[in-house]
């Protein structure tokens, strides 16, 4: 197409080329349709998150990452997965500069399992493929997430969040084994798969 | 331009002129964090590019571009000087000496803690130093668009304000409430960190303020771009604006659906509870309303212009466009990637649906098509229009801004259609390297090489617009065209005065925030004490340690 260098001095266009009214007609048309829209897409993140409780990690749970390590729910002999009376297991995992301990997690397919994490220094994170785990760890805080694992294997469990300079190499594992063949456990026992 | 001019151009050029090397660093990160070798391989220096680019990109660029765009629309909508001349060269100067400063301590290694900050890592005071002169110094900006609408108004108190004065303002006005969640958390949370005075970090309370900023910033980029589609766009196709009155009511919505939303960047947080973000993810929806009236607004204006120009039938008008302007072209190419990051952008503030891609390449994949490219190609278009009133010289040339315009659209695809895919095969984002001999890993190497493609695409066409902006800048025809403005269809005689100011909606808006982020904000000081130490960055080369 050839080279204009100025704006062609067009014909002007006449005001009220298209009525007032219809102008008016026409986008209240179009704004009934944007507002129906709006209304099925809240509905739809309304209706799933009551009835299959999706809901993010929004425990608002304090704990002090400088004595983490020291006692408590987060002391070294508490960390990895521990059975509950009611069939379900917790995890728990503390995430620091710059890996997850312990780093190789065991947990039964087809069970509640519940994720328990906090940050012994910086804002860590971490996600689950294909799964709905995926949360923050922000220090100061406990993160929790509930998932059930319907597929066995080897889950990859990157640190999400930028942490410090050797963030890349912050990787966990989940291995998620049949249900007959996790150990079972005395309230005391913690189990993982880390080698020793 | 009356006395805008060189304003306008100086800030253009600060913002473009770190545009380049941004995009290189760009460039280089994305080879490094594919299975291709890269020329330098260092996992520190990739968190200090990452740094870098984020700070220049989100900070700089955008908030240079804006004020330089403000200036050039004050004059010229308004059809005499600009106010306060003398204070927006005293605000290029603090914004431009941050800028230095912020950008030294990140190339000294001394502060990668990326653009979003992350306490409890804590970077040099000069970062956060400059990151406040450089946002705090845009408020003199802000404060000048205020002052000029409102001189206007009373030398005209009959007129309404014209569009494209109305939206700039809305867009100082959006900045100033954004701006500061970072603000105070600078100046509460990281600058006493980062002087000593304080040895503790509230790193829930840093970050939810930080998530006041860290969704309105993204409407404030986006502004100017829209304001280019109301305005300019119609004037450039050769027809008329639909209607005034909807553009005047998207600028409102916009700056009061854009902010008590930020949340939705902490669905994944520990320190909320559901109920705000439930309250919040709700709102985000509203934020949908603004942009669909702007894509029929659009239409409706092109196609008066198309019909005019003789287009015929139910599409015919679509052909019949001008589609050798750069503005009538990239409207059409940053709507197509508007629908695209839109798409995925409803995904990530649901509430539930954010849990499958929170955190992973999905997010830069949303961000780049949206901004990188919805937004950033406006930017360009915009430079285009306004390049030959600001320096008094032809553009060289239309046909060479047109390939730049369509290289920035193809690369920006190749880039981010990968990333997207990347991201939900659950590669998380902000990694330096991958392990590529993982067989899991293995899984995103070729789309990742195929986005290192559309990275060295973009480079290209950057490379282009800096070379099309010089040789217009510097080149010997000249020849000035007036920045003209798209009228309405049916220009309005008089607006109510809720549609010409911004008490009523100011008055709104605190309303809101105080609804939407009263609590999240307040609770930091009612739960018990939950401060961490801070991680400094600076004094050890592995990652620093509590200090």
């Amino acid at each position: 197409m050839a080279e204009t260098e100025t704006n062609p001095l067009r014909r002007p266009l006449p005001d009220g080329i298209v009525p007032e009214g219809e102008v008016t007609r026409t986008e209240n048309r179009w704004i009934a349709i944007v507002l129906g829209m709006l209304g099925v897409m809240m509905a739809v993140i309304v209706v799933t998150g009551v009835t299959n409780a999706l809901h993010p990690p929004s425990n608002v749970e304090i704990i002090d990452p400088t004595t983490l390590h020291l006692g408590g729910e987060f002391a070294e002999s508490n960390l990895g997965t521990a059975a509950e009376p009611d069939g379900s297991v917790t995890v728990r995992l503390i995430a620091e500069q710059y890996n997850f301990v312990p780093e190789c997690v065991r947990v039964p397919a087809d069970t509640p399992v519940k994720f328990r994490l906090s940050s012994a220094d910086v804002i860590h994170g971490f996600l689950l493929v294909g799964t709905n785990v995926n949360t923050m760890v922000v220090p100061g805080f406990v993160a929790e997430v509930r998932t059930s694992f319907n597929a066995l294997g080897d889950y990859r469990m990157p640190c999400h969040e930028f942490c410090g300079v050797g963030h890349q190499g912050m990787w966990a594992h989940v291995n998620v084994v049949p249900k007959g063949r996790f150990p079972h456990l005395s309230t005391t026992e913690r189990t993982s798969c880390v080698q020793q | 331009m009356y006395n805008s001019r060189r304003l306008t151009l100086y800030h253009c050029w600060v913002a473009f002129a770190l545009f380049l090397p941004a995009v290189v660093l760009g460039a280089w990160q994305m080879l490094m964090r594919s299975p291709l070798p890269p020329p330098l391989q260092d996992p520190n220096a990739y968190y200090l590019s990452v740094t870098l680019h984020g700070t220049v990109m989100a900070y700089v660029v955008t908030t240079f571009f804006a004020m330089g765009f403000g200036y050039a629309v004050t004059a010229t909508s308004l059809g005499r000087p600009i106010r306060g001349v003398w204070a927006a060269w005293i605000g290029f100067a603090i914004c431009l000496i941050g800028t230095v400063m912020a950008a030294a301590a990140v190339l000294a290694g001394e502060a990668s803690v990326l653009y979003t900050f992350y306490p409890p890592l804590l970077a040099s005071a000069w970062y956060y130093s400059g990151a406040f002169l450089l946002i705090g110094g845009s408020m003199i900006w802000v404060v000048l668009m205020i002052v000029n609408m409102a001189a206007w108004k009373r030398d005209y108190p009959d007129k309404p304000v014209p569009l494209a004065m109305f939206a700039i303002t809305a867009t100082a006005l959006l900045w100033a409430w954004t701006a500061s969640g970072v603000l105070v958390e600078l100046l509460r949370v990281l600058l006493p960190s980062a002087f000593g005075w304080t040895t503790l970090i509230d790193v829930g309370l840093a970050r939810t303020l930080f998530s006041v900023t860290l969704h309105g910033i993204v409407y404030f980029w986006l502004m100017p771009a829209y304001i280019a589609f109301y305005t300019l766009l119609p004037q450039a196709a050769g027809g008329r604006l639909y209607s005034d009155t909807m553009g005047r009511l998207t600028f409102i919505m916009f700056l009061i659906f854009s902010l008590p939303v930020g949340m939705h960047h902490l669905f994944a947080d520990p320190e909320h509870g559901v109920g705000f973000k439930f309250l919040q993810s709700f709102l985000t929806f509203f934020v949908v309303l603004p942009t669909l009236l702007t894509v029929y607004s659009i239409c409706a204006s092109l196609e008066i212009a198309g019909r005019h120009r003789g287009g015929r039938g139910l599409l015919g008008w679509i052909g019949a466009l001008p589609w050798d302007e750069p503005m009538v072209l990239v409207a059409a190419l940053s709507l197509v990637m508007l629908g695209g990051g839109g798409f995925g952008g409803i995904i990530n503030m649901s509430y539930a649906m954010n849990s499958m891609i929170h955190n992973t390449s999905w997010v830069p994949a949303h961000f780049h098509l949206i901004f990188g490219g919805a937004v950033v190609i406006m930017y360009f278009a915009i430079a285009y229009e306004m390049w030959p009133q600001i320096t008094g010289k032809l553009l060289r040339s239309k046909k060479l801004a047109r390939r730049q315009l369509w290289l920035w659209f193809w690369g920006i695809m190749i880039v981010t259609i990968p990333w997207h895919i990347t991201g939900l095969m659950g590669q998380p984002r902000r990694v330096a390297v991958f392990d590529y001999d993982d067989p899991l890993v293995a899984r995103t190497g070729p789309l990742v090489i195929i986005s290192v493609i559309g990275g060295m695409i973009l480079l290209l066409s950057a490379i282009l617009l800096i070379f099309i902006l010089v040789r217009s800048h510097f080149g010997e025809r000249t020849g000035e065209i007036p920045l003209r403005y798209a009228l309405a269809v049916n220009p309005p005689a008089h607006v109510p005065s809720s549609l010409n100011g911004f008490a009523l909606w100011n008055t709104i808006l605190l309303v809101l925030m105080l609804v939407a982020y009263g609590y999240p904000i307040g609770q930091f000081a009612l739960l018990k004490p939950h401060s961490v130490p801070a991680y400094d960055v600076t004094s050890h080369s592995d990652g620093g340690g509590a200090r």
